[in-house]
């Protein structure tokens, strides 16, 4: 494997003060450059904690966590580890700091302490890379939930990251809204070759990545190609995850006798074999 | 409707006077709440009255935005110019009658206050009409700045300003949406006494502190995420530029005090 890896952990255990059973447990998984990984777990599956984890927001109570090769437990990468990796929240509201959306780009670069010349070219093309850039001199509150998520990764992206996480970004958003963001978020995976780690609770989204880690009860139970994860119906169900829907769609035809190909996520694939399976009726 | 006021009482838009420094504003301010005490003739407020309507012209503000500034302080000034109408001591009698004794002094006095009073707002309220919450927030931590070395914590105080009026709107949209919500549960936000209207302020505060500490808390995580650790080391993305207008600026309000002081030593 020669690709980089940026983001390793180690047998990584995390515990809430005060917390009866940790909330994160002998995590081990690698994440390389250019990936898109899911985490995708319901709520409570402690994939929120692995996500404050990864940015040093929260450090390990066993393990170790290397971010960009940054052991995250050591004071002196902090700010290191922040610039490269950098994180959006759920809540579009209380993560926008400025009055005015291009202000709000440029607080990382303020707080990175990039001389002011530089600031207002990369604060443009961040907001051109989110499609923002007729918003530049808006007031946050004026925009949808998905722009505001949008300026949240232009604010990201001004600091240069080799890694966006996002923790549930899309929970708060409405259907466009969402589509919208993890567009932007897809775009700039291909396009600028970010690494990405999208932690969702929503199916049709991981189905979207390169890889998911499936976390339940603090633990990374499985972990492979989302035609891989998905195919095991009976196993998302025991772990209360649902598959996406023609998925088990397929699968409940396959257990009727119908001879389908596994790993079928999409309504396009699903018509597409059953027509392979009846050629002569073309009126499907 | 809430999300859509307007924050201060910013008079949005463009001037010579909007565009000056607001760093050199606020000084101007001071500098010309020092000249309006340095007045003692009616002559010397005619002066501050014409330097007002001049800038308040440049600034574009209507000249009756800044009367109607002052309407809230009307019983103050009314307080002010009686208390001084009765109270001075002097020798010329204007009328007298049963126990009350105005003199010329006082009559002086009074009206003197009272201007003072009056061109003390108006002077304030050009800085605010003029200046945004946020312009200004920028001017006092950078004014502030040298008190650094003495621990003062200039840069905090204008984070914190700028975070409020970022929060302002927000919070505000969710006080309208708790009310609606508590209202359709049957909660009475209007009618009944003082006091059984205070008391049904409670479900719609509550809500609204848990919500206010959760956004904080959520704040902080998001700001400490993107790097930021205190006033140190950081630059700044607006920058403030003096430019020839505000040399102007500050030439005419040295003019206005030197005229000031001259026309106090030679006219009285």
């Amino acid at each position: 494997m020669n690709e980089q890896v940026r983001i390793q952990l180690e047998d990584v255990s995390y515990t809430y003060e005060e917390a009866p059973s940790p909330a994160l447990s002998h995590a081990t998984a690698q994440i390389r450059e250019g990936e898109f990984v899911a985490v995708l777990g319901h709520n409570g599956s402690g994939k929120s904690t692995l996500a404050k984890l990864l940015n040093a927001l929260y450090l390990p109570s066993e393990g170790r966590i290397l971010v960009c090769g940054y052991d995250t437990a050591k004071d002196e990468f902090v700010w290191e580890i922040r610039r490269r990796a950098g994180m959006i929240f759920q809540n579009p509201d209380n993560q926008i700091v400025a009055t005015i959306v291009k202000e709000d780009v440029a607080f990382g670069l303020e707080n990175l302490g990039v001389p002011t010349e530089e600031m207002l070219p990369r604060v443009e093309s961040a907001l051109a890379a989110v499609h923002m850039s007729k918003f530049a001199d808006s007031a946050p509150h004026m925009l949808s939930g998905g722009q505001k998520q949008r300026v949240a990764i232009a604010g990201i992206l001004a600091m240069e990251p080799s890694v966006l996480i996002a923790d549930e970004a899309t929970a708060m958003l409405d259907p466009s809204g969402r589509q919208e963001v993890l567009e932007t978020v897809r775009t700039l995976n291909r396009q600028k070759g970010i690494t990405v780690v999208w932690i969702t609770h929503f199916m049709e989204e991981a189905a979207q990545a390169d890889r998911i880690l499936v976390v339940s009860d603090g633990q990374i139970v499985s972990e492979g190609t989302p035609r891989e994860i998905f195919d095991d119906v009976e196993k998302m169900r025991d772990l209360h995850l649902d598959v996406p829907r023609m998925t088990s769609l397929a699968a409940e035809l396959r257990a009727q006798g119908m001879p389908l190909r596994e790993g079928i996520l999409t309504v396009e694939e699903l018509v597409e074999e059953v027509r392979r399976l009846c050629p002569s009726k073309s009126a499907i | 409707m809430l999300t859509n006021i307007t924050m201060g009482q910013y008079y949005p838009v463009d001037s010579p006077i909007h565009r000056l420094d607001p760093r050199v504003k606020l000084v101007l301010t001071i500098a010309f709440i020092v000249a309006v005490f340095l007045v003692h003739t009616l002559l010397g407020y005619a002066l501050i009255l014409g330097f007002v309507y001049l800038v308040s012209r440049l600034a574009k503000i209507p000249f009756k935005m800044l009367i109607k500034g002052i309407k809230p302080l009307r019983m103050i000034l009314i307080l002010t110019f009686l208390l001084n109408l009765f109270f001075t001591a002097g020798e010329t009698v204007l009328v007298e009658f049963w126990i009350i004794r105005i003199t010329r002094e006082a009559l002086r006095q009074a009206v003197f206050y009272s201007l003072r009073l009056i061109f003390l707002v108006i002077g304030t309220s050009v800085l605010t009409l003029t200046t945004s919450p946020v312009a200004l927030s920028d001017a006092i931590e950078l004014l502030l700045g040298p008190l650094k070395k003495i621990h003062f914590p200039a840069h905090e105080l204008a984070m914190m300003m700028t975070i409020a009026l970022r929060f302002i709107p927000t919070l505000l949209d969710e006080t309208d949406k708790i009310m609606k919500a508590q209202m359709a549960r049957g909660a009475d936000f209007e009618s009944g006494n003082l006091i059984s209207r205070a008391k049904s302020m409670v479900p719609l505060l509550v809500p609204l502190f848990v919500s206010a500490f959760r956004r904080a808390g959520d704040l902080a995580m998001a700001m400490e995420s993107r790097c930021y650790h205190g006033g140190e080391g950081r630059t700044r993305f607006r920058v403030l530029k003096v430019t020839k207008n505000d040399y102007l600026a500050c030439a005419a309000m040295a003019g206005l005090i030197a005229l000031i002081i001259l026309e106090g030593i030679f006219l009285t």
